[in-house]
């Protein structure tokens, strides 16, 4: 049973799916899209589930070229497909969890593009997914640095794309660009990462000969290692831009703008994780040099804190959970760059369950207060704009359903999506048994065993995890409905609610795929990664005891401020009160947007204006082009045109003319008319010629 | 015996002399006859060099001087006629038409 | 000094003599019969070069047709002289200094080339008899003889043409 062969469907599956779309899925509607991109996808995880059964025969997995790309001198890139059990596993978690996306997407988008009054966008966000799915394949299925990098811009590009889907409204729903800048903004944030990769692969080319996985890796210890250090900087800094980390996370809080089923697959489960698949990938270079390593554990565990932090103070429920994946991210790299690869891609694969399952849940509270506050089904549309117009009339700040204090008490309005969120909420914060209990686990294990800095700051992390997450959990669902659409929320449809329930079931039972002593997905990336970066971790139960305990005191904490006596209408945050400046702080992300703003992109503009207004205008157009160059040319031109031209030339020609007018005069005195006249010129040269003749010879 | 260049000088003379004529002389129909007395002439040193060279080729070329000299007599003189019929004159300077 | 010679020099002085009465004649018929006596001289020196034939033709076709188509024409016309114009000062003087200058040519020629130019021996008996140049004249000259009369007809059609009224013009005037 061999299934390599197959696996460039699982880019062209998506692809075709893509195309079938932007062909006929406008004219064919909604569910023909709906089917077409979630087939597609569906049938690229059939691909990587065959791929799985064919590695289980053949673990270490094959490369299967397709076609050549770049043959340029000894820079050989084939367009080669790599199918190892790290590359499956990112294959398996893309598509699967895509798939269920893709359903859940179907339903969420229906009601998305009625409010957005666009509903011939519909087709347009399947294309964008289908596109994403592709590149993303791409990405985790390279055989080469140059393969991993085409998918990881794709996947920037497609991130752009869905980011800004809503290009001409603000994040609330109003017109504006604010949608669009945001895109822009993980645009150009990312482009800061996606040069320091460049760097990474010049410098790779450059000491290896090579971008090729299996030409490069394998060699790490011949080369010196302070270029593998500049090497491992430069992709660290690929990895902070992608993966959202420290200092470069900045741009993921603001993707939230996109809807949010690409919260969910874009900046949750697949390609903010491509950092930490990059990095896995290039374990042999890390290994190489553990001092890169130790920076990247630090950036990691540092920002899985700091974004901690500022997750608890956030209201926007959207935002609490990108603060969270800034946070989970941190885990992994810090994971990664300990030597945990195991463990970090183990967290992958959990939180990609989890976290998507919250955000595809928060979508659906946000849908369900949404329906409530302005109902759709059995309207007409301009019964619709009456509503709308109405609705303006009677508020006048916009409701924005993605604020948790216009919830509350909605598990008994929407009782299945409360149950799948509680579970992902637990498995975020790290509770036995389910999935994330174990990866987080193993991460804290071994961040012990390596490095005790990394381990503090986790265990915050962790802590301070367990503490939003019931901090989201009492607020959004338990206490008093504090609107009158969190009275009225109306639960999702099932295509949104299947996928929730896979989901939430994975989460639970997530864990199993490296549960301890038994470690499957150890012995399953060994065949990758090699004995050296895939060891067994010894369950610590010390470490998990300690953890536990520590979630369930945050998450008491959570209750005694906000379950105890729930959030009232309008009521400030009790954390508020207690932590004064500091709550100031995280509710205001620290500020560093505004820091970054001051330092980067203020002086920016201003070099940015001195370049337009002075070098440009004054002194290159003005100066340059109008003084030096308009006049000279002006001064050249009249030099060229007075004494030149109509001295010289002119002078030659008129004088020409007037010789060849004289000439003509002098001759036309010679033209007398008069035939004795000519016969005497005849004469005359008869005359002159005989006495040539005569006196010559 | 008399020798060739006598004829030759004889020959000189009255072509000088029909050129002369030919330059000085405003009636048309003089001017023609010098010219008659510029070919004869010629036809003049043609039969003496012919007779030096004992070569009848030059007779012969002689006799198709004189052929073409009445041919184009004939076609002059008519155009002498034409020409005093519109001018009234046969004075060559009062045909001026061509002065530039 | 033989008498060849001496003919030869009287008739020398008589064709010069009438070269230059037909030149300055005021009269357009006296220079045609200058002109006649001038082409009777040339005839005879014909006749001393054994050219008889030349001779007769010069004395038939020249003096005979020619000049009397002159003669006609002068009297037809009645131009027999012109009135007196001014004349164009510098077409005279400058004619006869050319002339000069080509007679001194010839003489430097003449002085200079005589080694050259031979004294003329006593020719054959048939040479340049009226037979002998017809036997050229119809064997190796034929072309150029038969183009002879073409062009001869030629230029009695154009002198045809040339004279007769033009009746249409003729009408209009």
């Amino acid at each position: 049973m061999d299934a390599f062969a197959l696996v460039p469907w699982i880019v062209f599956f998506p692809l075709i799916g893509l195309v079938v779309n932007l062909a006929f899925g406008r004219r064919l509607g909604e569910k023909f899209s709906a089917i077409v991109g979630t087939l597609a996808v569906l049938s690229a995880f059939v691909v990587a589930v065959l791929q799985l059964l064919s590695l289980q025969a053949h673990p270490h997995g094959a490369v299967v070229p397709l076609a050549d790309w770049i043959n340029i001198g000894s820079l050989q890139i084939p367009w080669a497909f790599n199918v190892d059990t790290l590359s499956v596993t990112m294959m398996l978690v893309v598509s699967g969890v895509g798939t269920l996306i893709h359903i859940y997407a179907a339903g969420y988008m229906h009601y998305d593009v009625r409010y957005k009054e666009d509903p011939g966008s519909f087709t347009r966000f399947f294309i964008y997914l289908n596109l994403f799915i592709a590149a993303m394949m791409i990405l985790v299925s390279g055989n080469s640095y140059l393969m991993l990098f085409v998918g990881w811009e794709g996947v920037g590009l497609c991130s752009f794309l869905l980011i800004g889907f809503w290009y001409s409204r603000n994040p609330d729903g109003s017109k504006g660009l604010l949608n669009s800048q945001a895109a822009k903004k993980a645009f150009v944030a990312n482009r800061v990462g996606d040069f320091g990769f460049l760097l990474a692969m010049f410098l790779t080319f450059w000491a290896f000969g090579s971008l090729s996985f299996d030409q490069v890796l394998p060699n790490a210890a011949s080369v010196d290692p302070r270029i593998i250090m500049a090497i491992t900087l430069c992709m660290l800094i690929g990895v902070t831009g992608k993966s959202a980390q420290l200092p470069l996370y900045v741009w993921l809080p603001d993707a939230m703008a996109g809807p949010t089923p690409v919260s969910a697959l874009i900046h949750a489960a697949t390609m903010v994780t491509a950092g930490v698949y990059l990095v896995v990938r290039s374990a042999p270079l890390f290994g190489a040099v553990p001092e890169a390593g130790n920076i990247v554990a630090i950036v990691g565990a540092v920002t899985a804190l700091f974004a901690a932090t500022i997750a608890v103070a956030q209201n926007d429920i959207k935002k609490v959970l990108a603060y969270s994946t800034i946070s989970q991210l941190g885990f992994m790299v810090a994971a990664v760059g300990i030597g945990a690869y195991v463990a970090g891609m183990f967290h992958l694969v959990t939180h990609a369950f989890f976290k998507a399952l919250l955000f595809l849940g928060s979508g659906s509270v946000i849908l369900a207060l949404e329906r409530a506050h302005h109902p759709l089904d059995g309207h007409h549309d301009e019964h619709h704009d009456d509503h709308h117009d109405e609705h303006h009339d009677d508020h006048h700040a916009p409701f924005d359903p993605q604020d948790m204090r216009n919830m509350g008490g909605l598990r008994k309005q929407i009782p299945t999506t409360y149950r799948v969120y509680l579970i992902g909420a637990l498995a975020l914060a790290g509770l036995p048994p389910l999935a994330g209990f174990f990866s987080k686990d193993e991460i804290l294990t071994d961040a012990l065993h390596a490095n005790m800095l990394v381990w503090v700051l986790l265990t915050a992390a962790a802590f301070l995890t367990a503490f939003y997450m019931g901090r989201q959990i009492w607020l959004v669902f338990f206490g008093e409905a504090r609107t009158k659409a969190a009275k009225e929320a109306v639960e999702s449809p099932s295509t949104m609610l299947i996928p929730l329930g896979i989901l939430a079931a994975l989460s639970v039972f997530g864990g199993l795929i490296n549960v301890p002593v038994l470690h499957p997905f150890t012995d399953w990336l060994e065949h990758t990664l090699g004995h050296d970066f895939a060891h067994a971790t010894v369950f610590n139960f010390g470490v998990a005891i300690f953890s536990t305990v520590l979630a369930l005191i945050a998450i008491y904490i959570s209750w005694r401020l906000y379950g105890r006596k729930p959030l009232a209408a309008g009521e400030a945050d009790p954390l508020q009160q207690r932590l004064g400046f500091a709550f100031k702080g995280m509710q205001n992300k620290w500020w560093v947007d505004e820091l970054y703003d001051a330092i980067i992109i203020q002086p920016y503009r201003r070099l940015a204006a001195f370049l337009a207004d002075v070098v440009d205008w004054r002194f290159w157009h003005d100066w340059v082009h109008d003084t030096l160059i308009g006049r000279g040319f002006g001064a050249l031109a009249r030099f060229l045109a007075e004494p030149v031209d109509m001295g010289v030339i002119d002078g030659i020609s008129r004088g020409l003319a007037a010789l060849a007018k004289g000439l003509g005069r002098g001759f036309s005195l010679l033209q007398s008319g008069y035939v004795r006249n000519y016969a005497l010129m005849v004469f005359f040269g008869v005359v002159l010629m005989i006495g040539y003749l005569v006196f010559s010879s | 015996m008399i020798p060739v260049s006598y004829y030759f000088a004889l020959s000189a003379i009255l072509f000088s002399l029909g050129a002369l004529g030919v330059l000085i002389r405003r009636n048309a129909i003089i001017i023609f006859m010098s010219v008659e007395l510029m070919l004869n002439a010629a036809n003049l040193l043609f039969v003496a060099f012919a007779r030096a060279n004992d070569a009848l080729s030059g007779q012969v070329f002689v006799f198709f001087v004189i052929a073409v000299a009445a041919a184009e007599v004939a076609v002059g003189l008519a155009l002498i006629v034409v020409i005093f019929r519109n001018r009234q004159s046969i004075d060559i300077d009062e045909m001026s038409n061509l002065k530039g | 000094m033989n008498g060849e010679l001496i003919l030869f020099f009287v008739l020398a002085i008589v064709a010069i003599s009438a070269a230059l009465g037909m030149l300055f004649s005021r009269n357009a018929v006296y220079s045609a019969l200058f002109l006649i006596l001038n082409f009777a001289t040339v005839a005879v020196f014909f006749l001393l070069l054994g050219a008889p034939f030349i001779a007769m033709a010069q004395v038939t076709v020249y003096a005979g047709a020619i000049m009397v188509l002159f003669l006609f024409v002068i009297m037809l016309l009645g131009a027999e002289q012109i009135q007196h114009q001014a004349r164009r000062g510098w077409q005279r003087p400058l004619a006869m200094l050319l002339t000069l200058v080509l007679l001194a040519e010839s003489a430097y020629l003449i002085f200079t080339r005589s080694d050259v130019l031979t004294v003329l021996q006593p020719a054959a008996a048939d040479y340049g008899s009226p037979q002998s140049i017809g036997m050229l004249l119809f064997s190796e000259y034929l072309l150029p003889f038969e183009v002879t009369s073409i062009l001869l007809l030629a230029a009695m059609v154009g002198a045809i043409v040339l004279v007769k009224e033009d009746k249409k013009s003729g009408g209009q005037k």
